[in-house]
């Protein structure tokens, strides 16, 4: 059964999926209707977060675990999307060598060992998978068994994306210093900001959102989530009951992490650049945001507040760059003071009264 | 030339004693640097003690610029008055008088000079000085005799030993293997960082079997010496740290303990501190420039007001309406950390603005002669530990303090007993965020002051909350100094950036063992 709700919001992201790339490739440039190249990139950007929005609803908003780390996920994603496309570069380079840019800058002779199979596209694709999976399953092993909970836990996640962002900012890290990767020109072949290349992308990302958004459904559904809600709502009495929390928080930690891996693995061909500032701990704690302005707890929730808080970031940094973080500020105290249930709630009130 | 000259200067000597001749003078001031040098050693070593006349206020007014030449004469130009240098008699300036030019090598030599001939003053500050600005300038073979001449007559034991190691410093290039034997020894009781590199200099090139031992044996006992007084700055720096660390961990754990509330816009207050801090600098440069070295003692109760005003507020408009829900808490005061760095940055900048150290916390304090511990550093060390004694006191013994005790303890329980939690919230709160104000204060002595000064310490403080739990202040000081050590500790060992993450990885292993941190209290979880 699909609630109202959720049917008009698989809709929408339907008809993004179709109506954007129609009207940026079909329409001419001169009509109305046209859609800038612009436009297109940013809806691209924000289905990416929207995911990243998900991703922490389902750890935050069904398991009561506000993680603020959530970035480190996303940025390992997107970095192991970028050593692929940085070797995709090829002989392109500003130094015509074999190397990515910064290695040659560098004064590095030959690739690190993590390098070594960075020019395989499906090999880079399941480190996407691994890397952040492994990560948080080992941080989440040890958290969870050491029963750290609440704002302990979330704080830890925080050191633990500001300990990454440090050790990425180092130029020996091996990842591009805090200049990251960027100037990519092809993927799997095909030059990278071609109209038809950037529309699969777009494409592609609007059907991985739809897609993570049922599975999500069909795990907060199943059993497996209403245990998640159940060691929200009162953990020590699923313990008592015979669950083992800490598998279920586990398997629901890694699988949130994924989603964000995932979410930054196509983020980084679309917006063209990565670098260590995703993994601050400020770039961490928007995500939970996002979640909270659309509404934690029911699904639509985080995709709308991504669109709503990211819509806002874009109008606002044009139009009145010093009012942003105002904005933004303001949005965490009044979201968390007068909207608990989010923007989502705020609808299913109004269409009660 | 330079023999011949050399050789003049020699017969000159015995006259050069009692006055400087015109000879004498245009040698010094005129020519190549090789030759103006060698004269200048000749005419300082052959100078007797307390017999220089006239050599020292030349050799000073060649290094002040206030020598002229002229085809005839060298003159000095004091101020209005103009003399010649040799005849001490009243002159003219002519026109056509040509400035001395002293390169740096040439000013070298002059500041050389003035110090060799100050080894044979009677005061004995002025022949300690003449001593280290001679070590610092390094000794020429040529000034050896004066070195010798003032340590037969020194009667200072200290002064004579440095005389000593000054004179080997020398001696170990000597051509004479026994002579540079004995140097070396002596220079192995040498606590100058800079004989280090001359004798790795040395070593390299030294011939002699024996001088060679004794110099190794004398680099190693140096490098013990001087790893005592790296690991001693080591320590120094980690306790520093440490006490920063516990100054900005202070507060936090408060409001922590007691409500359960990890406040993310701590580091905003800090922040508010560090800019009342600037305020007050530049009032009290404006209307009291007198007073300006005592305007941290100002600073500090503004500091502390303007961080507990805010923090009050906070409690009273936001915090408070989120009781129970600490997540929320956290997001709430993480957009209200948003909002005061945005304040500042429209009000003040986005620039870092410069707070000045008042000129007694700046310098520092020589312990060994290369651990040389900030002024400023020790002042915050003493002040996190006066702060610390503070709220010690105001925990333990005040009626305000056991309210809060009460509080953290057991909630409904205090509430039973009629305290009013919600002031007591409200107090804590207070004095808590003025620690942070305190805490601001203190670092805008040691780094810069701008919009993001809080963002630097906050997580490191946070992880001192996670390990030192929560309840007792005791955990909070340990943590936060075991933080600071270790932290410099792994630094010195690895780089700063690899210490940050062993230390989230040793707390996260640590936890393991001791969930509720180093102190936390035995009682039931509610």
């Amino acid at each position: 059964m699909m609630s109202r709700h959720s049917i008009a919001v698989l809709g929408a992201l339907l008809l993004v999926g179709v109506l954007v790339p129609a009207l940026n490739l079909l329409v001419p440039a001169g009509s109305a209707l046209h859609l800038s190249d612009y436009v297109v990139g940013l809806v691209a950007k924000i289905m990416c977060y929207a995911i990243c929005a998900l991703a922490m609803d389902l750890i935050w908003g069904f398991t009561g675990i506000l993680s603020l780390g959530h970035g480190v996920f996303f940025a390992l994603g997107g970095y192991a999307m970028g050593m692929y496309l940085m070797r995709q570069i090829g002989h392109d380079g500003n130094y015509g060598s074999d190397l990515p840019d910064f290695m040659v800058f560098l004064d590095w002779k030959t690739l690190p060992w993590h390098w070594a199979l960075s020019d395989s596209f499906w090999f880079q694709m399941a480190m996407v998978l691994v890397v952040p999976g492994l990560l948080a399953f080992v941080f989440g092993f040890f958290a969870f068994r050491s029963r750290i909970k609440g704002v302990y836990f979330s704080i830890i996640t925080q050191a633990l994306t500001y300990a990454a962002m440090l050790l990425f900012f180092r130029n020996e890290t091996g990842f591009g210093g805090n200049n990251g990767f960027t100037d990519f020109k092809r993927i799997l072949g095909h030059p990278i900001t071609a109209p038809g290349t950037r529309m699969l992308l777009f494409v592609v990302t609007g059907a991985v959102l739809v897609g993570f958004y049922l599975l999500a459904r069909w795990l907060v559904g199943a059993k497996f989530g209403r245990v998640l809600m159940a060691i929200r709502d009162a953990e020590s009495r699923v313990m008592f009951t015979g669950y083992d929390p800490i598998a279920y928080k586990l398997a629901i930690w890694v699988i949130s992490a994924l989603m964000c891996g995932v979410a930054g693995a196509l983020y980084v061909p679309q917006v063209g650049i990565i670098n260590p500032s995703e993994m601050s701990p400020a770039a961490g704690i928007e995500i939970a945001i996002w979640c909270a302005v659309g509404g934690r707890g029911s699904l639509v929730g985080p995709i709308v507040g991504a669109f709503f808080v990211n819509g806002a970031k874009s109008w606002f940094t044009q139009m009145f760059p010093e009012f942003w973080l105002y904005f933004l500020g303001a949005l965490f105290i009044a979201v968390t003071l007068f909207l608990p249930q989010g923007l989502v709630g705020l609808v299913k009130r109004r269409s009660r009264s | 030339m330079l023999a011949r000259l050399l050789l003049l200067l020699c017969l000159l000597a015995p006259l050069a004693a009692r006055a400087l001749s015109a000879e004498q003078a245009r040698a010094l001031a005129d020519g190549d640097t090789d030759a103006r040098i060698a004269a200048l050693d000749a005419a300082v070593g052959a100078n007797a003690p307390g017999r220089d006349v006239q050599l020292r206020p030349f050799v000073q007014a060649l290094l002040d610029d206030a020598v002229k030449l002229t085809p005839a004469a060298v003159l000095v130009v004091d101020g209005e008055q103009v003399r010649d240098a040799a005849t001490g008699a009243a002159a003219r300036l002519p026109e056509d008088a040509a400035d001395v030019v002293n390169n740096n090598r040439m000013r070298g030599a002059l500041q050389a000079a003035l110090a060799a001939l100050d080894l044979a003053s009677p005061d004995l500050a002025k022949r300690r000085a003449a001593v280290a600005a001679l070590a610092a300038q390094g000794l020429d073979e040529s000034l050896l005799p004066l070195v010798e001449k003032a340590l037969a007559a020194e009667g200072d034991a200290a002064l004579k030993t440095s005389l000593r190691q000054l004179r080997a410093t020398v001696m170990v290039g000597a051509s004479d293997p026994k002579r540079r034997l004995a140097a070396a020894q002596l220079l192995a009781d040498s606590d100058d960082p800079g004989v280090r590199s001359l004798l790795i200099d040395r070593l390299a090139q030294e011939p002699d079997a024996a001088v060679h031992a004794a110099l190794q044996d004398a680099l190693a006992r140096l490098d013990a010496r001087l790893a005592w007084g790296e690991r001693l700055g080591l320590l120094f720096t980690g306790l520093s740290l440490g006490s920063i660390l516990l100054l900005v961990a202070l507060g936090l754990a408060i409001c922590y303990g007691l409500m359960g509330v990890i406040n993310m816009a701590h580091g905003e207050l800090m922040m508010i501190g560090a800019y009342a801090t600037y305020l007050v600098q530049n009032l009290v440069r404006a209307w009291w420039p007198a007073a300006f070295d005592g305007y941290i003692l100002l600073a500090l109760p503004a500091s502390f007001l303007a961080a507990a005003a805010c923090g009050a507020l906070l409690e009273r408009l936001v915090i408070r309406h989120l009781y129970g829900r600490p997540l929320e808490t956290l997001l709430a005061t993480w957009g209200i950390s948003l909002v005061l760095q945005q304040c500042v940055r429209s009000i003040f900048g986005a620039q870092n603005v410069l707070v000045e150290n008042p000129s007694w916390l700046s310098g520092g304090l020589a312990v060994l002669p290369n651990l040389v511990l900030p002024w400023n550093r020790i002042a915050i060390l003493v002040f996190a530990v006066a702060v610390l004694g503070l709220v010690a006191f105001l925990i333990a013994r005040t009626r305000l303090g056991l309210f809060v005790r009460g509080v953290t303890q057991n909630r409904p329980m205090a509430a039973c007993m009629g305290v009013n939690t919600a002031r007591v919230d409200t107090y804590a709160f207070a004095l808590g965020s003025g620690i942070a104000g305190l805490a601001g204060c203190a670092l805008s002595q040691v780094g810069n002051v701008g919009p993001d000064l809080g963002q630097g310490y906050i997580v490191d403080a946070f992880m001192v909350v996670v390990l030192g739990g929560v309840g007792q202040l005791a955990g909070t000081v340990i943590a936060a100094t075991g933080l600071g050590v270790l932290n410099k500790l792994l630094e010195g060992w690895s780089g700063p950036v690899l210490a940050k993450i062993m230390v989230l990885v040793f707390i996260v292993v640590f936890i393991q063992k001791r969930p509720q941190g180093l102190f936390a209290f035995k009682g039931r979880e509610t």
